[in-house]
C-alpha cells in the first residue's frame, strides 16, 4: 500500500510549490486533538527526516512518518472545489468515523 | 469533509481552534445574536428556539433580573421597573432624552447628572447598564451553543448614532464582558448579509422598517469596499403605526364610540389588528374577531387591498426620506442597483409592492428581514476575528454630521464634511490672531450651519505654549482623527515647538436622529442667512486685526514716524472703522478698513524702511546679495 495523489491535486501541489520557491516534499501526518481524536496534518517539507517514508506521486515527493503511515496508509489525496471554498481532502480508508465539520477523525 | 490547506512545517492549525466570533444586532425592541458555523451565518436559538430576545429588563427588588420574555410579560403590571427603550436612551444626557420622558413611565435621578438613570426597585440603573444585561443574555445564549467563551462581537447601530451613542454601546458590551471589535452600521451589515460585497461593484438602498423606526440607507459597493453615501429616517414610524391605523379602522367599524375610551378593548383591538396584518401577508382576506363587553362578539372581515389602502399613508410616509436620501447621495433612481429589505414590517406584500414600484428596482427579501442584520453582524465577526485566510473586507461607513472647529467672530470651519467615509483624518492649519499669543482654544462642533451658535459644541481644549510671535505667525496644525467606529479624537500641533494637545472627543451629549435632520435642514433654510452672518463676522474680525495691529504699532513707534496731524487722522479714522464696525455692514466695514489701510500706509513704508535701514547698518550691500 501507498499514499497516492490525484492528478488534479498533483498540478495543485506542484503549483504551490513553484510558488513558495521550492520544497523537498509535501508531508502528510496525522497527530492527536479535536473532537474525534486524530486530525491530519498537510505542510510544505524542508528536510526529511530518518524515520520518514517517501512516496512519489504525480511528480510530487509524498513524505510521511513511520507513525502516521499506520494510520493512513491507502491514503488518496485529492483536491476539490466546493462552492467558496476549495482545497485538499483526504480519502483514507481506515477512518471509521469523522467528527461534523472532517477535521478530526478515528480510525 | 474539510477541505485543508498545506501549511508551511511546524504550523499546521489544531482543528477546532476555530475562534468563536459573534454578531449582534442590539435592536429597540428585539435582539438577535448570530455567529457562523461551518461556513453559514445563523442566528442562534435560546432553549426554547426562540430567535428573537425582547430588548426588555424589569429590575426587582431581591436582586433578581428578568430579561427578555419574562420581562416584557411585566410591562404592564410594572411598568416603572421594567424598562423597554434602552436604545432610545443610550448616550444621551438628561436634557437630551426630556422629550422623550414624556412618554417613557420611568422615573429619573438627579436632574444634573450627564448619565441620566433611572429609578428602579433595584436602585438607580442607566441605559448602558440595561443593554449590558440584554448583552450578557445573548453572550451565555452564544456561548451555550457554541460551546467555548466568545473571542469578540460586533454589535451594530443605526447608521445615525453619533460619536455618545457608539461609545456609550461600546462601554454597554465592556460591561458585560465584550470583546468589541467592530461597531457596525446597521445598512452595512444587511447587505454583507446579502452577500453583496462578493460582487465588484453597485449601488444598494437598505430599506429598513421596524416596529417604530424607518431608516433608509444608499451604500456604494466598489471594488469590495462599501460606502455609506447617505442616510436618512424617521424615528417615529414603523410597522406599530400600521397596528394603529388598522386599529382606528376596525373602531369605526363596529360603531361602538363608547368603546374608544376603555383602555382594556383598546388593548384588544391592537392585538387583533396587528394579527390580521400578519395574516394578509400570506392571505387574501381574514375575519377579526372581537370580544366586545357584556359578551357579545362581533367578526370583520378585511382582505388584502382594503388594508393597503387603510395602511398606505405610513408606507408613503417612507418614500419622503427614500428622495431625500436619493438626493443627499446625488444619485437617480435608475442608479440604484437594488432594494435590500430590512425589518419586520417589510413583510407586507403592499411594503414590497411600492418599494419596487417606487425605485422599480428588484429587491433583495430572501434573508428573514428580522435576522438579516444579525447575520451580517456575524458574517463580519468572522473575517474580523481571523477565521478567513482570504482577503479581509472593507468596510467604510459615514460621518453624518460635518466636524469642525470655531474660528474668530463665532464661525465654523468645517474639518471634515458630512458623509465623509470613515476612518478619516484631515488636518487644517490656523495662524495666530493676536501678537505675542501663546495659547489658542480649540473649539470642536458638529453641525452644518456656518455660525457656532447654531451647532453643537462637542469638546473645548487648550493648546498652550506657542512661542510668542507677531500675529498670523504661529501656526497650529489642527488634525481631526474618526476611526472605524466613528469616535472622534482631535489633537493640535504647533508648527514651530511641535508642542502638541489631543482630546479624546467623548461628547457629553448626542443628537437624536431627528434633531440631525433638523439641523440639515436648518442648514438649506437658513444657507443665505448664514453666509452673510459669515461674512460680517469676517469682515468683524479683519477690522479687529487693523484695528489692534495700528494699535500696537502706533503704541511703538507712533511719536517717531507721524507728526500730530497724522497721528489724529489715523487715530480718528480707527474710531470711524470702530463705529462702522458694530453696526454691521459687510460693505461699509470694508471701505472703511480699505480707507484705513490707505491712510496708514504712508506709516507702514516708514516704519518698514527704518526697520530695513537699521537691520543693514554698519553692513556692507554685498554680504546681503549672497
Amino acid at each position: 500500500m501507498a499514499i497516492s495523489l490525484t492528478e488534479n491535486a498533483g498540478d495543485h501541489v506542484r503549483n504551490f510549490i513553484k510558488k513558495r520557491g521550492g520544497a523537498a516534499g509535501l508531508r502528510l501526518a496525522v497527530k492527536t486533538s479535536g473532537c474525534s481524536g486524530l486530525a491530519y496534518v498537510l505542510e510544505f517539507v524542508d528536510k526529511i527526516e530518518e524515520s520518514d517514508e517517501v512516496f512519489e506521486s504525480a511528480g510530487v515527493n509524498i513524505i510521511v512518518d513511520k507513525k502516521s503511515l499506520i494510520y493512513l496508509d491507502g491514503t488518496e489525496l485529492d483536491y476539490k472545489r466546493d462552492g467558496l471554498n476549495e482545497g485538499f481532502e483526504f480519502n483514507n480508508p481506515n477512518v471509521k468515523d469523522a467528527c461534523g465539520c472532517g477535521e478530526s477523525f478515528t480510525v | 469533509m474539510a477541505l485543508l490547506q498545506i501549511s508551511e512545517p511546524g504550523q499546521t492549525t489544531h482543528p477546532h481552534k476555530y475562534r468563536l466570533a459573534v454578531g449582534i444586532d442590539l435592536g429597540t425592541t428585539n435582539s438577535l445574536v448570530a455567529a457562523v458555523c461551518n461556513g453559514e451565518a445563523k442566528v442562534l436559538l435560546d432553549e426554547e428556539g426562540r430567535s428573537l430576545l425582547p430588548s426588555v429588563v424589569r429590575f426587582r427588588e431581591n436582586g433578581d433580573t428578568q430579561i427578555g420574555y419574562p420581562a416584557l410579560a411585566e410591562v404592564v403590571n410594572d411598568p416603572m421597573n421594567t424598562i423597554s427603550s434602552a436604545k432610545r436612551m443610550i448616550g444621551r444626557k438628561t436634557s437630551d432624552i426630556k422629550t422623550l420622558r414624556d412618554h417613557l413611565p420611568y422615573q429619573f435621578d438627579d436632574e444634573s447628572a450627564n448619565v441620566p438613570r433611572i429609578i428602579t426597585v433595584d436602585g438607580p440603573r442607566s441605559a448602558i447598564e440595561v443593554s449590558a444585561e440584554i448583552l450578557t443574555v445573548l453572550k451565555k445564549r452564544a456561548e451555550y451553543v457554541l460551546d467555548g467563551e466568545l473571542d469578540g462581537v460586533v454589535i451594530t447601530v443605526p447608521a445615525y448614532f453619533d460619536d455618545a451613542q457608539r461609545q456609550a454601546t461600546k462601554d454597554a458590551a465592556r460591561l458585560a464582558g465584550m470583546n468589541v471589535m467592530r461597531l457596525l452600521n446597521e445598512p452595512t451589515a444587511a447587505a454583507v448579509a446579502y452577500g453583496l460585497d462578493e460582487g465588484s461593484e453597485g449601488v444598494y438602498a437598505i430599506y429598513d422598517l421596524g416596529g417604530g423606526t424607518f431608516d433608509i440607507s444608499i451604500l456604494r459597493l466598489n471594488k469590495g469596499v462599501f460606502e455609506v453615501l447617505a442616510t436618512a429616517g424617521n424615528s417615529a414610524l414603523g410597522g406599530d403605526d400600521m397596528d394603529r391605523l388598522i386599529a382606528e379602522w376596525i373602531l369605526d367599524e363596529i360603531d361602538h364610540a363608547e368603546l374608544s375610551t376603555d383602555n382594556q378593548f383598546l388593548r384588544q383591538v391592537m392585538v387583533v389588528a396587528r394579527a390580521a396584518k400578519e395574516a394578509l401577508t400570506d392571505n387574501d382576506s381574514t375575519v377579526i374577531k372581537l370580544c366586545l363587553p357584556e359578551g357579545a362578539t362581533q367578526d370583520i372581515s378585511l382582505n388584502r387591498s382594503s388594508m393597503n389602502d387603510i395602511i398606505a399613508p405610513v408606507i408613503d410616509k417612507t418614500l419622503l426620506p427614500c428622495r431625500r436620501c436619493l438626493r443627499d447621495a446625488g444619485l437617480d433612481k435608475a442608479d440604484i442597483d437594488g432594494i435590500v429589505m430590512v425589518g419586520g414590517s417589510t413583510r407586507v406584500c403592499s411594503v414590497k409592492e411600492k418599494v419596487e414600484a417606487f425605485f422599480q428596482r428588484k429587491l433583495y427579501t430572501g434573508v428573514d428581514p428580522e435576522q438579516v442584520v444579525a447575520i451580517g453582524a456575524a458574517v463580519q465577526a468572522d473575517i474580523l476575528i481571523g477565521n478567513h485566510t482570504t482577503g479581509d473586507m472593507l468596510l467604510l461607513d459615514v460621518i453624518p454630521l460635518s466636524l469642525g472647529i470655531e474660528i474668530m467672530g463665532g464661525m465654523v470651519e468645517k474639518i471634515i464634511p458630512r458623509n465623509a467615509t470613515i476612518p478619516v483624518t484631515r488636518a487644517q492649519e490656523f495662524t495666530t490672531y493676536k501678537d505675542g499669543q501663546t495659547a489658542m482654544s480649540i473649539h470642536v462642533l458638529q453641525g452644518e450651519r456656518e455660525r457656532v451658535s447654531d451647532c453643537r459644541s462637542l469638546a473645548r481644549f487648550e493648546l498652550r505654549g506657542i512661542p510668542p510671535m507677531v500675529a498670523g505667525s504661529g501656526r497650529v496644525k489642527v488634525s481631526f482623527q474618526v476611526d472605524a467606529d466613528g469616535l472622534l479624537s482631535v489633537s493640535a500641533t504647533e508648527a514651530t515647538t511641535g508642542t502638541e494637545t489631543r482630546v479624546d472627543v467623548k461628547p457629553s451629549y448626542g443628537l437624536t436622529d431627528a434633531e440631525v435632520e433638523q439641523m440639515l435642514r436648518d442648514s438649506i433654510v437658513h444657507a443665505s442667512d448664514d453666509i452673510q452672518a459669515r461674512q460680517l463676522a469676517e469682515r468683524r474680525v479683519d477690522a479687529d486685526r487693523a484695528i489692534s495691529a495700528l494699535e500696537s504699532a502706533l503704541a511703538v513707534d507712533g511719536d517717531a514716524y507721524l507728526n500730530e496731524s497724522e497721528h489724529s487722522a489715523l487715530l480718528e479714522c480707527m474710531k470711524s472703522l470702530q463705529r462702522v464696525k458694530d453696526k454691521g455692514d459687510v460693505d461699509k466695514i470694508k471701505q472703511a478698513i480699505n480707507t484705513l489701510n490707505e491712510l496708514s500706509g504712508p506709516f507702514a513704508t516708514r516704519r518698514m524702511n527704518a526697520s530695513i535701514r537699521e537691520a543693514m547698518a554698519g553692513h556692507n550691500i554685498n554680504e546681503f546679495s549672497e
